[in-house]
């Protein structure tokens, strides 16, 4: 157990920063820490051409295998540049559901045609995706999923339904979507994995507009849209098995990057705090020592997740750790507001200001996607604790 | 970078978590409460002389095995686990941490190898309010007041206690047998960790044991150590309220089903886990520091940090442990209780919560 980083992994840290430090200039200086959560719709093109310039310096899917045009970073050098990415403020990944979401599952379960069709155009910061998992009755019982999918005469597939929560479908080109193949069927059996893309006549993106003020989630729709029959992955009925087979693909090596902006978002509350004077209010002054605590807590639950070493509870730490990060976080917008005080009740014309208050807002939502608060508790009990399975319906 | 544990480290660890399930269950510890001292001389003896765990930490020069923090800090998890009754907190992770950090080298040399071997015990106050004088009396030194808060002090200990000098505070060793020195025990309402108020009337010691060219950097390495052991016993006595809990809730029953199918109870549980497995990654991670290169500034912070961490956890599971029991949680003869007595102790020492957030909140701001 050491801290002290190899005369290798420093000069790769270097070397991502010098990167970023010779290119995040310019006209890309205005996406410094822009395009996170809850400022998804900050300079959508500009981002996307900032994708292209990431892809040209050999900086996308850097995790991902060689042979399908990565790094092959190990995950230490991962983590190195995520950390390193963020703390230049580099701003919000719009490839991020490409690189980190489907890219890895047609490289673990996708077919070589697929490959071949889809992952360069993730590797060149050209093509981006969205992912349809959620839906009005298939929420944290995810596997409640009703939208439909057929083969139609001309051998390809016809999607039916809708689906819901579906981050960035607006600035997206595919979306991959789990759909009922055998009808009749219930819960994670007789389920299809399909990619569609989303310019089509079938298919329609209904903006979400948030208490946050911003429409990062849409709601889309599917009206006999169409999948190329050479687009479902796996097998039909192997639906559910990628789904999650998808989800275990991050192994949360871009949780320190997050991690990074966390730690901008502290050093904005005490900027605050020094300004206006509530840097000598005792009760402030014990948050924000708690926010700097529960921060570094994150790093090394992250390092423990990352080392997955002997550990005498292997696993509880990677079963924590969401809860951790949402509750922590929704913490830190509340002090944010108490710091900011009447500043904090006018949206913000200085960035710096409104960060702030979209981390109060947005937070409310970390604590619901990808398990709810509840959901996270129950899975805690039963496969970290062992205590009895909720009953089912 | 590395976060994992050495096989070494493991070994050791489990070594400790064996013994102690051994010789520091429900009973022993009832049974260490009921003595004077507070300790049962035999799981002393076996600590010291068997299982060598006072040498852990002490330089191979002074014939310990010169491992580090790390290691100190897995057996200390097991100690609160099973809420060992010893000297041992104070010996090791209080007194010998202070002569590693800022001891003359002849100081060192005098008292380290005796701790290794486990032939002294050293006891120690941490206590920030002095009110001890020490003068100059030819070659030794003459030592007068009370000494507060010394942790497991008995009439054979070597007592380490800070006095002011004219030169400064400087750290002293006393045999607690000296003549002029009156030990007052007080048996707290944790009785598994025992506190002496010490009463100096013209004590004549040689020995001054502060290195001054130490003291300013040794000082605080030492308190922010003590903090992370400390700490990590406040870890493994709450990882032990929250598996005495589920062991409780798993067997019994009410309306017919057992009370741990209830989501109000697993949601306590989880919530207890998610905080108890916080915290071991902020002790582990302090250790990692400790063990590292830190700076002690940061080292400091980050033991803070576990520290003020632990005492919120700990109490926080104590009292969940006492509620999640029902009624036989409130009763002395199950254990929760004394989880509870040792929560509330070590949460007022070494730093409590909001005095420790203070200190990293004068960093930050």
């Amino acid at each position: 157990m050491n801290l002290n980083e190899s005369p290798e992994d420093k000069a790769f840290r270097e070397e991502v920063a010098t990167w970023m430090a010779e290119h995040l200039v310019g006209e890309y200086e205005v996406l410094k820490h822009r395009g996170g959560p809850g400022d998804e719709e900050a300079y959508p093109e500009l981002r996307k051409q900032w994708e292209k310039e990431l892809a040209a310096g050999g900086w996308t899917c850097v995790g991902w295998p060689k042979e399908y045009g990565g790094r092959e970073l190990s995950i230490e050098h991962q983590v190195i540049y995520h950390e390193e990415y963020a703390r230049a403020g580099g701003p919000g990944r719009v490839g991020h559901i490409g690189e980190g979401l489907i890219g890895p599952a047609l490289i673990a379960f996708g077919n070589d045609a697929q490959k071949a069709e889809f992952l360069p155009g993730i590797v060149k910061g050209e093509t981006y995706w969205c992912q349809g998992y959620s839906e009005p009755s298939a929420g944290s019982d995810l596997a409640n999923i009703q939208t439909k999918c057929w083969v139609g005469d001309d051998g390809d597939w016809r999607v039916s339904g809708q689906k819901v929560w579906t981050s960035l479908a607006m600035d997206s080109d595919w979306i991959f979507v789990i759909a009922r193949c055998e009808q009749g069927t219930k819960g994670r059996h007789g389920l299809a994995f399909l990619l569609m893309p989303l310019d089509q006549p079938g298919v329609t993106i209904k903006p979400i507009h948030q208490i946050s003020g911003s429409a990062e989630f849409n709601e889309v729709f599917f009206d006999e849209a169409v999948a190329k029959a050479g687009h479902i992955v796996g097998e039909p009925g192997d639906g559910w098995k990628v789904a999650m087979g998808l989800l275990e693909a991050e192994r949360g090596v871009s949780t320190l990057g997050q991690q990074m902006h966390f730690a901008h978002e502290l050093d904005l509350i005490i900027k605050a705090a020094k300004a206006n004077g509530q840097d000598r209010n005792p009760l402030i002054r014990d948050r924000i020592a708690k926010a700097w605590s529960g921060l570094r807590v994150l790093r090394y639950n992250a390092l423990r997740m990352l080392s997955g070493g002997a550990d005498v509870a292997l696993g509880r730490e990677a079963l924590i750790y969401k809860y951790y990060w949402s509750n922590w976080h929704r913490d830190l917008g509340e002090l944010a507001m108490d710091v900011l005080g009447e500043q904090g009740d006018v949206p913000a014309e200085d960035f710096d200001i409104l960060r702030l208050q979209q981390v109060f807002f947005f937070s409310r939502a970390d604590t619901i996607y990808a398990g709810t608060n509840e959901i996270q508790l129950n899975i805690m009990a039963e496969r970290g604790l062992g205590l009895p399975r909720e009953p089912r319906g | 970078m590395d976060f994992s544990l050495t096989d070494d480290q493991i070994m050791i660890r489990d070594a400790a978590q064996d013994f102690l399930a051994d010789k520091s269950d429900s009973g022993a510890v009832r049974r260490a409460m009921a003595t004077h001292d507070g300790f049962e001389p035999d799981v002393w003896a076996a600590i010291g002389a068997e299982l060598g765990w006072c040498a852990v930490a002490v330089p191979e020069a002074h014939g310990g095995m010169g491992m580090g923090p790390v290691e100190l800090m897995l057996i200390q998890e097991q100690a609160g686990y099973h809420l060992l009754c010893s000297p041992f907190f104070s010996t090791v992770c209080l007194g010998a941490t202070l002569l590693n950090s800022l001891g003359t080298d002849e100081s060192q040399s005098a008292l380290l190898p005796a701790v290794a071997g486990g032939e002294l015990k050293l006891a120690v106050s941490m206590s920030d309010k002095l009110q001890l004088k020490a003068d100059r009396l030819g070659e030794n030194w003459s030592l007068n007041g009370q000494g507060l808060q010394v942790c497991d002090a008995v009439n054979d200990s070597m007592l380490l206690l800070f006095a002011r000098a004219a030169d400064g505070v400087g750290l002293f060793a006393i045999a607690a047998n000296t003549p002029g020195v009156t030990l007052s025990s007080q048996t707290g309402w944790d009785a598994t960790r025992r506190f002496s108020t010490v009463e100096l009337d013209n004590v004549v010691t040689p020995m001054r044991c502060d290195n001054p060219g130490r003291l300013q950097q040794g000082g605080p390495r030492a308190t922010a150590l003590a903090r992370l052991y400390i700490a990590a016993e406040q870890l493994g006595a709450a990882q032990r309220c929250l598996d005495l809990t589920v062991a409780y809730i798993a067997e019994r029953k009410q309306f017919g089903r057992v009370i741990g199918s209830f989501q109000a109870i697993k949601h306590r549980c989880a919530e207890m886990m998610v905080q108890i497995e916080g915290l071991r990654s902020g002790v582990y991670g302090a250790a990692a520091q400790a063990a590292s290169d830190a700076p002690v500034e940061i080292l400091n912070m980050e033991c803070a940090m576990a520290k003020a961490l632990a005492s919120d956890v700990l109490f926080h599971c104590a009292g969940e442990a006492i509620q999640l029991h029902g009624g036989v949680g409130f009763t002395d003869e199950y254990d929760p209780g004394l989880f509870f007595k040792r929560a509330r102790a070590s949460k007022t020492w070494l730093g409590t919560p909001e005095q420790l957030r203070e200190e990293i909140a004068g960093v930050l701001l």
